[in-house]
């Protein structure tokens, strides 16, 4: 017999009384939270909360206007002395960086086969969009597809992400839920709250274990919101 | 197989043993000094996160039956997980013991003619002692989880399930590196640590053939595994290589990803006080058609190792619901006095001595489940409400008595019983069911107490003597009801 049928085989001879499914009582959780309601107003509230927190976690956070980003950007850049920007030049927000002309930009283009060296060893910074943001923990949504890859949250040493003020969720239940991750997962979705870190030495925290060393938020925000 | 790649050592911890390991700790004053202050600083962490008992109240409760829901139904969840893991592209493999999860993990390797793999954190393949295996066969398994790659580079096993380097000072750290890291200079600037072992390992990452990682939650409707940390190296370890091999316990299966989300809330907060980690990594796949990035080949390994042991007895399955938080240990007098190290087992404190015996037998692990004051702190922190305190006394039951009849014998059952033991438990019972001569015992006991040796075998040894009271409880209350 293989192991799969002794695995099965023993748990099947096992009696379990079944017991009913935790789904309500998971929604009447998360329900029953302290929460602002999905208000224009509350949406505000949800952006400062999730700026607020992910600030604590150690990024850097700039509040700007959808329009004007992209220079945002180029200061950023210009004050960490960026060389080499990664971008996804077939999304929406890396063709309008490639058309504001910003200096050093490197597009991801083709598989990591045959430039993981040069991922690793020459791109001093990546910036990519975020599906969403979850305010309770101060929580970036990043869902990483065929046009902009995963390594880019990952291994240059600074991280830039985009995250839209009006995608920000209470918890994480609600981005689960109300986005439905589960008629469609990407290979790899991911949760990012602050740059890389550990305090596996005489539990001192240190920044940049093995992902990047600093996270840079631009929240973007109707004109009015500022 | 070629024998001498069945190297699969188990873990042997005689009692004796493990009496002196944990005696040659407390005589540490500064591995005493170093455990106390880490647990009060990861308990203080943990309580500043659960300000509303409560709420946290609710929250255990909640937990508590999504894991008991997944175990009701565990052999149903793991079959689905089973179909929507292979429809995703992952290869499914299940192994009963260790030596057959290192027979499969070994055998994906020689095909991709793997030198080196790179393992993000994962207590299965400490469980199953997997890097023996792979240095047995010639293949490097690096660790790259920062404590783990301290302690690996120490030649130590992990002292807490978390904090694998808990139990060494950066002072420690700095010879270890200076020594062992070419071209590194001694230097006690913890940022200065961490970067030369991030530089080491970056290297790594790219070379590597083969990743490694462990799973927090399986979730079976989408075919998904869940791992959660901070550092980034999981995130490495699972994307950089060609090949990711996944290994995880058969307990470790939800229905779907909703039912994730109280589990890891609790996880990091009962853990180290965070109220979530740097990165959750939600894997479906290897990399598809016209993905540019992340791994080739995907394998999930499903390990039993005692897990279908645990599972057959209804309050034994209680151990399955654990999350690996380690606050169990983090809040328990015996392990911050003993440290992880002591116990022998990959699992340390109240959690490993409830899952131990079922991986490696009452026969290795019998004097763990006495090693505790039962003081209860450990099913008080549990997230998932596990009654660890319940737990150990069966298993003290089970260790020192043989099987009643009617019921399957736990592997290595019976194994604590000892000839005195059983005698003096024999004469009490002789005693206590006869009034007069019991009488007549503690007549004699509380006149002669003043005969009572000062050597008393090993209870003497770090604490005082006992000694019979002046008189004996039912002298006193006969007293007490007369006033
Ligand atoms: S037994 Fe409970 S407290 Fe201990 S590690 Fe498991 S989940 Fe955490």
């Amino acid at each position: 017999m293989s192991a799969r049928e002794n695995i099965f085989r023993k748990l099947r001879a096992a009696t379990t009384a079944p017991l009913p499914s935790p789904d309500a009582a998971i929604a009447a959780h998360y329900a029953s939270l302290p929460r602002t309601a999905q208000a224009d107003l509350a949406r505000v509230q949800l952006a400062k909360d999730f700026a607020e927190k992910i600030t604590a976690w150690h990024a850097e956070v700039h509040i700007v206007p959808r329009s004007t980003w992209v220079d945002k950007l180029k200061e950023v850049v210009a004050a960490k002395g960026i060389a080499s920007l990664l971008y996804a030049p077939a999304t929406t927000h890396g063709k309008a960086l490639a058309a504001a002309g910003v200096a050093g930009l490197k597009p991801y283009d083709q598989p990591i086969d045959g430039w993981k060296r040069e991922l690793f060893e020459n791109v001093d910074a990546a910036i990519t969009g975020t599906r969403g943001a979850i305010a309770e923990t101060g929580t970036m949504i990043v869902w990483p597809d065929a046009d902009e890859p995963r390594l880019m949250s990952l291994v240059p040493p600074i991280h830039i992400a985009l995250v839209d003020a009006d995608t920000v969720v209470p918890t994480l239940y609600d981005a689960i839920t109300q986005q439905k991750w589960s008629a469609g997962l990407p290979t790899n979705a991911l949760l990012i709250t602050g740059p890389s870190k550990t305090a596996d030495i005489q539990q001192t925290l240190a920044y940049g274990a093995h992902g990047p060393k600093e996270l840079i938020v631009l929240l973007l925000t109707g004109e009015d919101a500022q | 197989m070629r024998a001498h790649e069945t190297t699969h050592h188990v873990q042997f911890v005689p009692g004796s043993e493990f009496k002196r390991r944990a005696a040659e700790v407390v005589a540490n004053p500064f591995l005493k000094k170093s455990f106390r202050g880490a647990m009060d600083f990861l308990m203080m962490k943990r309580a500043a996160q659960f300000p509303d008992p409560e709420l946290l109240e609710r929250q255990r409760d909640l937990a508590e039956h999504i894991r008991r829901y997944s175990l009701a139904r565990l052999p149903e969840l793991l079959e689905q997980l089973e179909v929507n893991l292979k429809k995703n592209g992952v290869q499914v493999h299940w192994a009963e013991t260790p030596d057959e999860a290192n027979a499969i993990i070994l055998d994906i390797c020689r095909r991709h003619d793997a030198k080196l793999m790179v393992k993000g954190k994962s207590m299965v393949s400490e469980e199953v002692e997997l890097n023996h295996a792979m240095e047995a066969a010639g293949i490097d398994a690096l660790e790259s989880d920062m404590g783990e790659y301290i302690v690996q580079l120490a030649g130590e096993k992990p002292s807490h399930i978390i904090m694998p380097a808990i139990h060494k000072t950066k002072q420690q750290i700095a010879e270890l590196f200076a020594e062992k890291v070419p071209g590194v200079s001694y230097t006690e600037d913890v940022d200065a640590l961490i970067q030369i072992g991030r530089d080491v390992l970056r290297k790594k990452f790219m070379e590597a053939e083969v990743g490694l990682s462990g799973v927090n939650f399986a979730v079976a409707e989408t075919g998904t595994i869940c791992l959660v940390e901070n550092e980034g190296n999981g995130r490495m370890c699972t994307t950089v290589p060609d090949v990711h091999i996944a290994i995880t316990g058969i307990e470790k299966v939800v229905e779907k990803l909703e039912h994730v989300v109280p589990l890891y809330g609790l996880l990091t907060r009962s853990a180290t006080g965070q109220a979530i980690t740097t990165y959750f990594n939600v894997i479906t796949g290897p990399r598809k058609p016209g993905e540019k990035d992340g791994p080739k080949e995907m394998h999930l390994v499903l390990v039993d190792n005692g897990r279908t042991q645990a599972f057959a007895d209804e309050q034994l399955r209680q151990t399955l619901q654990c999350i690996r938080c380690g606050a169990c240990m983090n809040h328990c007098p015996v392990y911050t006095r003993i440290g992880g190290h002591a116990y022998g087992t990959t699992y340390p404190g109240p959690i490993g001595k409830i899952v131990s015996p079922h991986m490696m037998g009452l026969g290795a692990t019998h004097v763990l489940p006495g090693a505790s004051t039962l003081c209860g702190a450990c099913g008080e922190v549990c997230p998932v409400k596990i009654p660890i305190p319940d737990l150990l006394i069966r298993l003290r039951e089970e260790a020192t008595h043989e099987a009643k009849p009617g019921h399957a014998p736990m592997f290595g059952q019976g194994a604590g019983k000892t000839a005195f033991a059983s005698f003096a438990f024999k004469g009490f019972a002789f005693l206590y069911s006869r009034p007069a001569l019991y009488r007549l015992f503690t007549w004699a006991a509380t006149r002669f107490r003043f005969l009572t040796p000062a050597n008393q075998a090993g209870w003497t040894k770090s604490r005082t003597p006992l000694t019979p009271a002046k008189k004996s409880l039912r002298d006193l209350l006969a007293e007490r009801s007369k006033h």
